[in-house]
């Protein structure tokens, strides 16, 4: 028999003729056309359960009501929703659903704004037959950042769904039958997901509830702001939920383009450092060696007066400002350095090697749609870990494996980072990195039968293509829509020109999409504003570079100017973090929260106020410049990072057009000049350090930064740094195999010594972690001492 | 003629003075309803909506869950209140003020509160003599409602039936 496929169908809902595709669930249908039917289980980005029997419909000719979540559309199907039937139905299992749920909405948290309490208020009954005493359940501490309250549960299994489906983490679980069905972690754990706040928005009542903002407001009294997170260079879109001026809670804010439905942890839970003890309130000033509060008005004046005496004097000013800034600040920060004569700017604090710093990209970039990643059919990632680094990323790329069967390979320091298989997973020492891709290069070449250009050739000579390689190099040629990206991790490369040039040619040569993923909200921003000593905004080159991160630590100039940075940590290179302190006569340090070399250093300390707290604009790794306002009033006397600027560029710079009335001004400014801006990632990069470098016989440091420390922000927030995935990240880690090696085997602290640095941290096992090689995380106070992320280290047993 | 004759009878024999203070004599013998307040009060209804208090358990457990449900519902937004969760979990105010200056006493927060924590009690005789006095705390409310314990308690059960 013939089936004919048609495009179009045609339904009847209550009445109304609706045309619609085949094979879409009723409720999705429903939806679209504004047709409201109440469900609990049901989620448009998780899989249908329909255990909540609350969507109960009618459908003519069946003889049951048929959920309307697991019922497909048929051509001339009729539905109602409001039937006497289906309100009789609904009234039922709202009954039900209420047997086992406490009726004492003004103590939960989710009143007010609880799925159950609307439902139950617009088609239940007013009274139940049932008597008997309820279910109780224990509560399970799964963390610092989820309450739970489970015997609020009816066990929709959202929550299970989400772990499975999406998250890649099944650590919740539903155990027992019937009325015994409980939600739990099977054994007393935390749950670790990078995205396990999520469950608190999909939870349809107040059993996993926000354990940070719990109990402290109701939904009534919020306003909602929209804003952009801050903490990876994704941009997810948020909704800040205000009260009183003070941010009560973070949630996110629907963008398929983006971040879908979903947030991670790092950006719910980031706001609770707004008030934290460490935040900056007043501008101080170091007087006779101590430092000082004063006014705003004698702050700028100082600060103009130091600036001027640098001005038009070649290398007596310097400007380190953090990628994690606005566009706005950026765009401001150049123009005053740069209009004072100097071109010694920077936000490259992790980058080592500045080597191929006039050909790289105008901007990092992803060289294709955030969106587009979920239809990948191959991808290789290279020396990064996407899921402490941009959960985000990671969760579309664990939406191509399990949906489009897409082969993904990873060449990093640690394997086993995913939650999804990877077809190949190498890990090895910043050198093995460089190896591993020159073997892809060659694996490639010898595939596709492409001639290498002479420059590689000299580099990739002696290299030969494993297995692994040759796999990796057909699945990239094989796949339609395959990418190459390369993670934050390579920033800090010590041959990051060479990496670059490598992966240039493994993309080009697959003809895969190259991108390049940054560490900051607003690194691309940067860029773009001109934060760089070679390129001004539009990431034109500057007429004569200046001085790069490394070398405006190194050198000795009248002002240093930081901004949003606490340079012992986010800059990794401590010893020269120190120098810094007696190259410079005087240091401004622009910061929100306290930090310890300011406290010692610097001069003339300006508080700033958070993203959350100011308006601008932050540009992510897709190009998408997200202005956003201000949410809440800034803490304490901080200001806005565009306004402190503006106010010295105004007396500095009285002939440069200063007089900015909005961060809309600065931003429309800058746009003008990125007008004709063409972003493409296939430079022709040619590292001048173009030999692989010796393989070490020493024990190699592979480092990142550990998921909740990458920024003041997050450091600073309490229930972040109390996670059990901030206490497994601040452990150095190594195999057992080389732990027995070097003597490590039963330790549970050890002594790291880098150069001329050391640090004392706990050691755990990790299987993970190739041989020769010692997992030391970054962005710890313990380990400010240590200079680069990569590079020979000892380690000895603490006895 | 007769007209004119019943006229200067009831002017001359002051017929509708004596019926004016025949009422007069009658009031004066018979039981007075003056109340000589501040010795006197009069009867309250057990609904009588004056001063606030905050009521406690009989086990000393202060009874408000800081639902919030007062302030919302108050329509001069006399009501303020800071909530957190207290080190036994349980859901807590910080802060509860109700500025009298604010409120119109019209109950809705009595109405409102799912465990007749804030009730209003006959109370009304009371005087601020600073500024700022007006603004009553959780403390204040608290202390008022322990002192006015037995007549709340009686209060509301005298007015269960009706609800």
């Amino acid at each position: 028999m013939n089936e004919t496929v048609t495009d179009s169908i045609t339904i009847t809902i209550n009445g109304k003729e609706i045309q619609t595709r085949p094979g879409q669930m009723l409720i999705d249908v429903a939806d679209d056309n504004n047709i409201s039917i109440p469900r609990f289980c049901y989620h448009k980005k998780l899989s249908v359960a329909a255990n909540c029997r609350m969507c109960l419909v009618e459908v003519e000719k069946a003889p049951k009501p048929m959920p309307a979540c697991a019922t497909q559309v048929n051509d001339g199907m009729v539905i109602k929703t409001k039937s006497t039937n289906v309100v009789a139905a609904q009234k039922s299992v709202m009954e039900f659903l209420l047997i086992n749920h406490p009726l004492d909405c003004p103590v939960c948290d989710q009143g007010g704004e609880c799925e159950l309490q609307d439902v139950a208020m617009g088609f239940g009954g007013d009274v139940s037959q049932y008597t008997e005493s309820k279910r109780v359940v224990c509560d399970k501490n799964i963390g610092p950042l989820i309450a739970t309250d489970l015997t609020r549960c009816i066990l929709c299994t959202r929550c299970v769904r989400f772990g499975e489906e999406i998250a890649g983490l099944p650590e919740l679980g539903a155990t027992g039958r019937g009325e015994s069905t409980q939600i739990g972690t099977y054994i007393e754990k935390s749950v670790t997901s990078e995205l396990s706040g999520n469950i608190i928005d999909l939870c349809p009542v107040g059993a996993l509830t926000a354990k940070p903002s719990r109990f402290t407001s109701r939904p009534w009294e919020l306003i909602q702001h929209a804003t952009v997170a801050a903490h990876d260079c994704v941009g997810s879109n948020l909704y800040v939920h205000t009260r009183n001026q003070q941010v009560m809670r973070v949630v996110p804010r629907d963008n398929e383009q983006i971040n879908e439905a979903w947030i991670s942890d790092r950006d719910r839970f980031s706001y609770t450092s707004v008030n934290s003890d460490n935040r900056l309130l007043t501008p101080k000033v170091r007087e006779n060696g101590k430092l000082k509060d004063i006014d705003w008005e004698s702050a700028i004046n100082l600060a103009v007066e130091k600036l001027q005496a640098a001005a038009n004097q070649k290398g007596d000013l310097a400007g380190l400002i953090s990628p994690q800034c606005t566009l706005e600040e950026h765009y401001l920060f150049q123009k005053l350095v740069r209009g004072l004569g100097s071109n010694n700017i920077d936000h490259r604090l992790k980058q080592v090697d500045f080597s191929a710093q006039n050909d790289v990209p105008a901007m990092p970039w992803l060289g294709r749609s955030i969106e587009s990643l979920e239809s990948l059919d191959s991808a290789l990632l290279v020396a990064g870990d996407l899921r402490t680094e941009q959960p985000i990323l990671n969760h579309r790329i664990r939406k191509a494996v399990i949906n489009n069967n897409a082969a993904v390979a990873s060449i990093s320091s640690v394997s086993g980072q995913y939650n999804y298989d990877c077809v190949e997973d190498i890990a090895g020492s910043a050198e093995q990195i460089l190896y591993d891709l020159a073997s892809v290069v060659v694996a490639v070449a010898n595939k596709t039968k492409t001639d290498l250009p002479a420059e590689l050739t000299g580099i990739v000579e002696k290299v030969t293509a494993k297995k692994e390689h040759n796999a990796i190099a057909a699945a990239l040629i094989k796949g339609e829509q395959s990418a190459v990206i390369v993670g934050v991790q390579a920033i800090s490369h010590p041959q990051y020109a060479l990496v670059m040039q490598l992966v240039e040619a493994i993309a080009s040569m697959s003809q895969s999409s190259l991108g390049y993923l940054s560490d900051s909200a607003n690194t691309a921003g940067a860029c773009l504003a001109g934060s760089l000593p070679n390129r001004v905004a539009a990431g034109i080159n500057a007429e004569e570079s200046g001085q790069n991160s490394a070398e405006i630590l190194s050198a000795n100039h009248k002002v240093l100017m930081l901004m949003g940075i606490d340079p012992m940590i986010d800059i990794s290179n401590g010893s020269s973090v120190k120098a810094a302190a007696d190259n410079n006569d005087f240091i401004i340090a622009i910061n929100s929260f306290e930090n310890e070399f300011a406290n010692e250093a610097a001069d003339l300390i300006l508080p700033l106020a958070t993203f959350l707290e100011s308006s601008g604009t932050f540009v992510n790794v897709e190009g998408f410049w997200q202005p956003f306002k201000g949410c809440a009033a800034a803490a304490g006397e901080s200001r806005q990072g565009w306004k402190i600027l503006t106010a010295l560029s105004q007396v500095l710079l009285p002939a440069d057009n200063n007089d900015y009335a909005d961060s809309v001004a600065v931003r429309n400014e800058l746009k003008q000049q990125c007008r004709e801006l063409k972003l493409d990632n296939f430079v022709a990069i040619k590292a001048i350090k173009n030999k692989l470098p010796t393989r070490p016989r020493a024990l190699q440091k592979i480092s990142g930064m550990p998921i909740y420390a990458v920024d003041a922000m997050v450091r600073n927030s309490d229930s972040l740094q109390a996670t059990v995935n901030m206490k497994n990240a601040s452990c150095v880690r190594v195999n057992s195999a080389q732990a027995e090696k070097s003597g490590l085997t039963g330790a549970e602290q050890v002594h790291i010594k880098q150069g001329e640095g050391t640090a004392i941290l706990p050691m755990a096992i990790d299987e993970n972690i190739p041989a020769g090689c010692v997992w030391i995380p970054s962005g710890l106070k313990q380990v400010e001492q240590l200079t680069t992320l990569f590079g020979s280290v000892e380690v000895e047993k603490v006895s | 003629m007769i007209k004119t004759i019943k006229y200067y009878l009831k002017s001359y024999l002051f017929l509708e003075l004596l019926k004016g203070l025949s009422v007069t004599g009658g009031y004066f013998f018979k039981k007075k309803f003056t109340i000589q307040y501040p010795e006197e009060k009069t009867p309250l209804s057990p609904r009588f909506r004056g001063l606030h208090a905050l009521r406690r358990y009989a086990n000393g457990e202060e009874r408000c869950i800081a639902c919030k449900l007062c302030e919302a519902v108050c329509p001069a937004l006399a009501i303020t209140i800071e909530s957190e969760q207290r080190e036994d979990g349980t859901r807590r105010t910080t802060k509860y003020d109700i500025d009298l200056f604010k409120c119109i006493y019209c109950g809705f927060c009595e109405e409102a509160c799912p465990v007749d924590s804030i009730v209003e009690t006959n109370v009304f005789e009371y005087h601020f003599e600073n500024r700022g006095e007006n603004i009553m705390n959780k403390q204040k409310l608290l202390e008022i409602g322990d002192r006015y314990e037995a007549q709340l308690s009686a209060d509301k059960s005298a007015d269960a039936p009706y609800r």
